[in-house]
């Protein structure tokens, strides 16, 4: 198998597997197990790329042209490397999970559900492997249309509302503003591929590259930038599988990972720093940081509330790439890692409380720890990695991040992220903790689902949904001790022309 | 033999459905006559593939009817702007009739179908006879031959609803004012000229230089095709006549009557009116660009409160004229290339959509939104087919309408006039919603009870499918389409002697 093959392959794997699935909409056990076994062989296609990547390879492929120039192309950097790994490694887990969740929920239309799931995750790799901005757009915006059946799927009013919402804020801002942008940079730059060091510098008036970013910064509607950001507590109305896969994950790290792609092969991060373009969105990335953490602390949902902690933490990554260095990309790159672990964890567990215990807003888990001790030990654990604690991997993208401030003369953004960190204690430990230590409220009375269990005895979800949180609480301690290798993995994102390497 | 056929073809291509038409109404049963009229327009489809073919290296063909040598005799003149015109025109009528018959069956009574493929053969031979021609008052002869045969054809609606023949009546009042403008600018020209060749017109009238009489006639023409082109204000028959039309009249006369208008007013504009014209330059910019903006969002915006599917539909094509006449309007050859490709472009589309609400029609017997809810699971295909149609509309990438907008937005990125590129992706958005609101009944409602709709049957879904096709395969590689347009661009500018900038 050459590399180009296996590029198209992992791009394809997932595609080709939604006929099969469709296929097979009348034997569920069948349907599941080609959807798992598709997110195997895609994660292993994915590891074959990666591990050719590291020997050096480099393959790109071009499979049409739209227009003269405008072709739709494929390649590998160690940023596309990096999500497609994030990404497809993970599906493996939400398949398994998604599996107990949708039979223990009762979910209706499951077939629909793993079609639109995998083209998602094709359109994720699409998206990280993609050699033009050109090419990026088309899956940014098939990943849009797909993740919208997924969102709408319960197919209530609140879910319908919450779609439309969806729908209408991502497309919104992909055409008005990142389209805009796209066809800008065509006409200035004449090509659209990603370059090292970036394709515009002296090509456009310095004046105007402030505008130009903001286009892509508010275009870029995944990465969820306020005031571009409700869509994402919107969507919190989808099964509590896409939540944790696609908008803890693909969807909105696909959104964080453009910017980061933009800003390192579009404008390239030395041409931001001297122009000092980005200094504005360093602040408003500050600010969403922010608020969205205050927000989150006033939200009772639990869902709603992890879904602002995923606001703030997005805009993370958008400040890795506003800060303009090296180490700023490196930790933004990193954070896509360590959020994603960990948020994909308590995504799971909200979906497993939901489940079990029918349960979804903070305030009715009162005591339920003693009932699903692995599901809220793992609610913990993740929990202490997005605060940033060691041993967890959190930790290691705030430090890079600092460090980025740091060299960058922003010493309040520092400060920013260590506010942020105490308002994470403050909406994320609460929720275990009165898990724990909060003794039940009212016997009986409120539980509807977990009435059937004798009290005091254990109450988890189905092993299908246990297991993957295990497996990713697990791995936010794993990430956290083998970080060497990431971080020597992401300094090979050029960040200088090539010309000057 | 076959080398006298082909010295003749400009002069069949319009011949030939015109003597068809009167052999149609003496065959007796509707299911002969459509037969006839379907292998008619096979033919006239050949000719114009086959006239394409021929001037797509630049050359003119330069006909004279009955050989009278022009100025004196009449001229067919073809180029590859009125080729490709034709192809479009020659190739709806091609699809439209075989999809015509099963739901002529259901709209229209079956005595009188014989006389409604007559007509249909009279409105084919009209556009075409419009498209072809290089002589102005011939323009006008066979502009009056398609309209009144629309006419016709739409009053035939009326056995479905009656409003058909109110609707049909208002076109005919607000056709015959335009074509009484069209025919007053065209006696001016000649009052100042004595000739009616349009290439002898545009020599003359350049020779002659601006003058009051010619003022007025520009002004008379610019109205009475602005009223066939449904040029917003002047746009108050459309939704009538393409919301109570027999399903495949719409089809075909939406995909098709609008842009032989604005071919038209195309080539009066280079061809007659091609010297620099600073009256023209002015009227283009300060009366139809901000009408053309209007138009995409007024006529957007009532679309969305629409509940019959086909006038949200025709509101839309309103919008959509309004993008090709703010291509012409930008007076640049990227905003005509655009203008140019969108011709084809939205009739490949919108016949496709129309195509979708006739198969709706058939099917649930109604063409009211709500009557769609759930008919995603019972029409999947149809469906289908409209969504992929509507993403094309809204100008996702992929498909047709992305390549239109992408020209659109180039030509105002490259005027420096930014507004206008944030204005032509604000409207796209509009699109979506009310392309959305269908989509949703379709998929995400429960079905009515007791609703009994099936599938609409392949003779219906193949051509639609096939205009489908062309929407996606003209979107994935526009080379040809593009090419065409930008060559017809070139050659309607070089005739002409406006300044370019």
């Amino acid at each position: 198998m050459t590399d180009t093959t296996a590029l198209l392959l992992a791009l394809g794997l997932p595609a080709a597997a939604t006929f099969l699935i469709a296929a097979l909409g009348s034997r569920p056990n069948l349907r599941d197990g080609v959807s798992v076994t598709t997110s195997v062989a895609t994660f292993a296609v994915v590891l074959y790329l990666l591990n050719g990547f590291l020997d050096g390879a480099r393959p790109s492929v071009t499979l049409f042209e739209v227009l003269p120039g405008l072709v739709l192309n494929f390649a590998i950097e160690p940023l596309g490397m990096l999500f497609a790994t994030v990404a497809s490694g993970l599906w493996i887990v939400t398949a398994v999970y998604s599996i107990g969740y949708m039979r223990g929920a009762g979910e209706k239309k499951q077939t629909r559900f793993y079609i639109c799931f995998a083209i998602a995750i094709s359109a994720a790799l699409g998206i990280a492997f993609s050699g033009n901005l050109f090419t990026l757009f088309i899956f940014y915006e098939v990943l849009t249309i797909s993740t919208y059946p997924l969102v709408a799927h319960k197919e209530t009013p609140e879910a319908r509302r919450g779609a439309r919402i969806y729908l209408g804020i991502l497309m919104t801002t992909s055409i008005l503003f990142l389209l805009v942008a796209v066809i800008w940079t065509w006409n200035i730059a004449g090509t659209m591929d990603f370059r090292a060091g970036g394709i515009l510098e002296g090509r456009i008036d310095p004046v105007y590259v402030p505008l130009l970013l903001a286009l892509f910064a508010f275009g870029i509607g995944k990465a969820a930038l306020m005031p571009f950001h409700r869509w994402l507590p919107a969507a919190m109305v989808a099964p509590t599988p896409v939540s944790a896969l696609l908008h803890a994950v693909a969807v909105v790290k696909a959104g964080v990972f453009t910017m980061l792609k933009v800003g390192t092969y579009i404008f390239g991060v030395g041409f931001l720093s001297r122009t000092g373009a980005s200094e504005w969105l360093v602040w408003l990335a500050a600010a969403s940081i922010l608020i969205a953490s205050i927000i989150a602390l006033t939200k009772d949902d639990l869902k709603e509330r992890l879904a602002y902690s995923t606001v703030s933490q997005l805009s993370y990554i958008t400040l890795g790439m506003a800060l303009a260095n090296q180490m700023g990309v490196v930790g933004g790159a990193m954070h896509i890692v360590m959020h994603a672990m960990g948020k994909i964890t308590l995504f799971m567990c909200a979906g497993a409380i939901y489940v079990a215990a029918h349960k979804t807003k903070v305030s009715e888990l009162d005591g339920l720890g003693r009932k699903m001790p692995f599901t809220f030990i793992a609610f913990t654990l993740a929990s202490l990695s997005i605060i940033g604690l060691p041993p967890f991997g959190g930790a290691w993208s705030k430090w890079y991040l600092m460090l980025s401030a740091a060299e960058a003369k922003h010493l309040v953004v520092i400060g920013v992220l260590m506010v942020s960190s105490l308002l994470n204690v403050a909406y994320l430990l609460p929720v275990a903790a009165r898990a724990f230590f909060v003794p039940p409220r009212g016997g009986m009375a409120h539980s509807l689902g977990a009435a059937a269990a004798p009290q005091g005895g254990l109450a988890e979800a189905p092993a299908f949904c246990v297991i993957p949180i295990c497996v990713t609480a697990i791995g936010c301690i794993i990430l956290f001790f083998s970080v060497g290798g990431l971080y020597e993995f992401l300094l090979h994102i050029p960040i200088l022309p090539e010309s000057t390497q | 033999m076959l080398a006298m056929i082909e010295a003749n073809l400009p002069a069949l291509q319009v011949v030939l459905p015109l003597i068809a038409a009167p052999l149609c109404a003496m065959l007796g049963t509707g299911r002969r006559a459509w037969a006839f009229a379907t292998l008619v327009s096979f033919v006239a489809f050949a000719i114009a593939i086959s006239l394409f073919i021929a001037t797509m290296g630049g050359t003119i063909i330069s006909y004279e009817m009955g050989g009278w040598a022009p100025p004196i005799g009449i001229e067919y003149r073809v180029d590859t702007l009125n080729a490709f015109v034709l192809v479009i025109v020659s190739g709806m009528a091609a699809l439209v009739l075989p999809y015509a018959r099963r739901i002529v069956d259901y709209e229209i009574p079956a005595e009188r179908q014989v006389l409604f493929y007559t007509a249909f053969l009279l409105c084919l031979t009209g556009l075409l006879g419009v498209t072809i021609t290089g002589d102005a008052f011939n323009v006008f002869v066979f502009l009056e031959i398609s309209s009144l045969s629309t006419y016709a054809l739409i009053a035939s609606g009326a056995w479905r609803n009656k409003r058909a023949l109110t609707a049909s009546y208002n076109y005919l009042i607000m056709g015959t004012i335009g074509a009484t403008f069209f025919v007053i600018g065209i006696g001016m020209l000649y009052m100042i000229t004595g000739t009616l060749n349009m290439a002898d017109l545009g020599e003359k009238i350049a020779a002659h230089g601006d003058s009051r009489t010619l003022r007025t006639g520009f002004v008379f023409i610019l109205i009475g095709i602005g009223l066939k082109l449904a040029m917003f204000p002047l746009h108050l028959w459309l939704p009538n006549a393409y919301t109570f039309a027999p399903s495949a009249v719409t089809a075909f006369v939406a995909a098709t009557a609008t842009k032989v208008a604005v071919y038209v007013l195309l080539r009066f504009m280079f061809t007659i009116f091609g010297f620099d014209y600073a009256f023209q330059a002015a009227t283009l910019e300060n009366v139809v660009l901000p009408l053309a903006i209007v138009a995409m969002f007024a006529a957007s915006l009532v679309a969305i409160f629409q509940d019959d599917l086909k006038r949200m539909l025709a509101y839309s094509s309103i919008a959509q004229i309004g993008y090709i006449l703010l291509g012409l309007a930008f007076l640049t050859h990227t905003g005509l290339t655009a203008s140019i490709v969108h011709l084809f472009n939205h009739a490949v589309t919108k016949g496709a959509l129309f195509m979708v609400a006739g198969c709706f029609i058939y099917a649930t017997g109604s063409s009211s939104i709500t009557s769609l809810r759930g008919i995603g699971r019972d029409m999947p295909w149809t469906t289908a087919a409209f969504v992929i149609s509507g993403f094309s509309l809204i100008g996702l990438p992929l498909t047709v309408g992305f390549i239109s907008k992408w020209y659109l937005v180039q030509a105002a990125i490259e005027l420096g006039w930014w507004p206008v590129a944030l204005l032509i992706m604000g409207s796209s958005l509009l699109a979506i919603v009310y392309i959305w609101r269908v989509v949703e009944q379709a998929y995400l409602q429960p079905a009515p009870e007791g609703a009994v709709r099936r599938e609409a049957p392949l003779s219906m879904l193949v051509p639609t499918w096939i205009l489908v096709g062309l929407s996606v395969w003209f979107g994935v590689s526009a080379t040809m389409t593009v090419g065409a347009a930008s060559r017809a661009a070139t050659s309607l500018i070089s005739s002409s002697q406006i300044m370019w900038q």
